[in-house]
C-alpha cells in the first residue's frame, strides 16, 4: 500500500513535468514561428504551470463539475452518508465529500488530492439499484482508490489530458473558422498565422490519442484489481462488491456523462452506447479489466 | 591508527542504535496515537446510538404501547452501557445493548403502521448506520491495537517499549451485526 502511494506520487510528478515539457515545447515552436524569440516558450510554460497547480488544486471540482455530481446532505441521502463514513472510519481518513451524480447507470469514482481534500461520487441508478451490503462494496472499492491516492494522478490526469483536448479543438476550431470560414474576409486563404494554427492543432490533434495511451500507462488496469481486494478486505466482506459487479455487468444503461478523459477515473468504464458494446474509440482508452475478470478475482478471496 | 578507527567504529555504532531508538520510539507513539483515535472513534458512535434510543424507544411506544417490557429492557441496557467502564466493561454491555435493540426492531415488525411510519423508517435507517460505523471503528481499532501489541511483544523493539513503558492495549470484542437484517415476515397473507 506505501509503495502504491509513493508509486503514485512519482508518477503524478512526471506526469506534471510531461505536461510542461510538451507545452513548452508548442510554445518555443509557435514563439519561432510568430518571431518573438522567447516570449512564446515563457508564457506555455506559465501556461503549463497553472494548468498543473489548478489541476493539483481544483481538478476534483473540475472532474465532479464535468460529471454534473451535486453535492448531496446527510439528509437528503442517509444511507448513503453512513456508508461513506463507516467506510472512512473502517480506512481511518476523513470522511470524504459525498456527490450524487444525475445517470441511470450504476457507477461511482472518486477524486480529490489526497484523503483530507477527496470526494465520493455515485450515480442515482447505483443508489437506485442497490442494497446497502452492495452499496458498501462499491464505496469500499473507492475508500480504496482514496486511501492509494489513486485519486490524485486520476484527477490530474483527467484535467490535463481534458485540458489538452480542449486546446486542440480550439485550434482546430480557429484554424478553421479563421482561415476557411472566412469570418475575416481579408484573411481568406489562411496566411502564414493560419497555417501555423493549423499546423498546432493537427499535432495536438495527432497528441491527444497518444495521451490516451498515456492514461493506459500511468493508470495501470492493475490498480482496479487493487482497489477492488483493498475495498472487500475495509468491508471484510467481498461477497458484496462481488454482487455490486455483477449487477452492473447486467446493467444495460448507457452512460451520459461518459467521456475518454475521466473514464479511467470511474468503477467500472462508462459506456456512450447500449449494453455490453464498447464503442471502438472508447477500446483505444481501455482504462479497466473486464468486468468478467475483477468478478473472477473476487471470487476466489 | 588503529585506535582511531575503533573510535569510529564506536561512534558510528552508537549513531546507528541511537537512530534505530528513535525510529522504533516514534513508531510506538505513532500506533498508541492511533490506538487511541480508534477508540474515541468508537466512542463517538456509541455515544450516538445512546442518542438514538430513547428516540427509538418513544417512537415504538406510540404503536405497541404493552410491550413495556421490552422498553424497559433496552433502557436499562443503555444506561448500564453509559457507566460502563474499561474496554471489556463497554463492549459486554454494548452487546447486550444490542441484543435489546434488535428485540426492540423484532417487535417493530409485529406492527405494519410502524413500519411504515417515515420517522420510524428514518430511526432505523441511522440505527443500521450507527451500528456498522460502531462495527468499523471496531475494525480500525482492533487493527490498531494488533500493531501496537505486536510491535510491544516483539524483538528488539520490546526493549523501547519496556524502558519507556509502552503497555498491549486490549481488543474491543463485540459482537459482529448480521450483514443482512434478519427479516422477520409475519405477513400471513402470502
Amino acid at each position: 500500500m506505501y509503495e502504491q502511494i509513493a508509486a503514485n506520487k512519482r508518477k503524478t510528478i512526471l506526469l506534471v513535468l510531461g505536461a510542461l515539457v510538451l507545452l513548452g515545447a508548442v510554445g518555443y515552436v509557435l514563439g519561432l514561428l510568430w518571431a518573438t524569440g522567447p516570449a512564446g516558450l515563457v508564457i506555455a510554460l506559465g501556461i503549463a504551470a497553472v494548468l498543473s497547480f489548478t489541476s493539483y488544486r481544483y481538478g476534483d471540482r473540475v472532474v465532479l463539475a464535468s460529471a454534473r455530481a451535486k453535492a448531496v446532505t446527510q439528509e437528503e441521502e442517509p444511507r448513503l452518508h453512513n456508508v461513506v463514513e463507516g467506510l472512512a472510519i473502517a480506512a481511518g481518513v476523513p470522511k470524504p465529500a459525498v456527490y450524487v451524480i444525475p445517470e441511470q447507470a450504476p457507477n461511482a469514482f472518486a477524486t480529490g488530492r489526497n484523503p483530507e481534500h477527496s470526494s465520493i461520487a455515485v450515480t442515482r441508478g447505483l443508489l437506485d439499484s442497490m442494497n446497502r451490503v452492495e452499496l458498501e462494496g462499491v464505496v469500499g472499492h473507492e475508500m480504496a482508490h482514496v486511501v492509494d491516492r489513486d485519486i490524485l494522478l486520476g484527477t490530474i490526469v483527467a484535467t490535463l489530458v481534458g485540458a489538452i483536448v480542449l486546446l486542440s479543438e480550439f485550434f482546430l476550431r480557429t484554424w478553421w473558422w479563421g482561415g476557411i470560414g472566412g469570418r475575416r474576409g481579408d484573411d481568406r486563404n489562411g496566411g502564414p498565422a493560419g497555417a501555423i494554427l493549423m499546423i498546432v492543432g493537427f499535432a495536438l490533434v495527432i497528441l491527444a490519442p497518444l495521451f490516451g495511451q498515456l492514461i493506459k500507462l500511468a493508470v495501470s488496469r492493475n490498480r482496479e484489481f487493487l482497489a477492488d481486494a483493498q475495498g472487500a478486505l475495509l468491508t471484510r466482506y467481498p461477497p458484496g462488491l462481488l454482487a455490486a459487479l455483477h449487477k452492473i455487468a447486467a446493467s444495460p444503461t448507457a452512460m451520459h456523462a461518459a467521456n475518454n478523459a475521466t473514464a479511467h477515473l470511474w468503477l467500472s468504464q462508462p459506456s456512450r452506447f447500449q449494453g455490453e458494446k464498447v464503442g471502438t474509440i472508447e477500446r483505444l482508452f481501455n482504462t479497466h479489466p473486464p468486468l468478467a475478470d475483477r468478478i473472477a478475482r473476487l471470487e476466489e478471496m | 591508527m588503529s585506535a582511531v578507527l575503533a573510535v569510529w567504529i564506536l561512534v558510528g555504532v552508537a549513531v546507528v542504535v541511537l537512530l534505530a531508538l528513535v525510529l522504533t520510539y516514534n513508531r510506538l507513539v505513532a500506533l498508541r496515537n492511533r490506538v487511541d483515535n480508534g477508540w474515541s472513534q468508537i466512542d463517538v458512535q456509541l455515544r450516538r446510538r445512546y442518542d438514538l434510543i430513547p428516540n427509538l424507544v418513544e417512537t415504538v411506544e406510540g404503536y405497541a404501547r404493552h410491550e413495556r417490557g421490552v422498553f424497559e429492557q433496552v433502557t436499562t441496557a443503555r444506561a448500564r452501557a453509559i457507566d460502563a467502564t474499561g474496554v471489556e466493561g463497554q463492549a459486554q454491555a454494548e452487546n447486550a445493548v444490542s441484543r435489546n435493540i434488535r428485540q426492540l426492531l423484532a417487535v417493530a415488525e409485529n406492527y405494519p403502521d410502524l413500519k411504515a411510519n417515515e420517522n420510524f423508517l428514518a430511526l432505523q435507517e441511522e440505527l443500521t448506520g450507527t451500528e456498522s460505523k460502531i462495527a468499523y471503528a471496531r475494525q480500525f481499532y482492533n487493527d490498531q491495537v494488533m500493531r501496537l501489541n505486536t510491535l510491544i511483544g516483539s524483538f528488539p523493539s520490546n526493549l523501547v517499549a519496556r524502558s519507556f513503558r509502552f503497555t498491549p492495549r486490549p481488543f474491543f470484542d463485540i459482537e459482529e451485526p448480521a450483514r443482512v437484517p434478519v427479516q422477520v415476515d409475519l405477513d400471513t397473507d402470502r
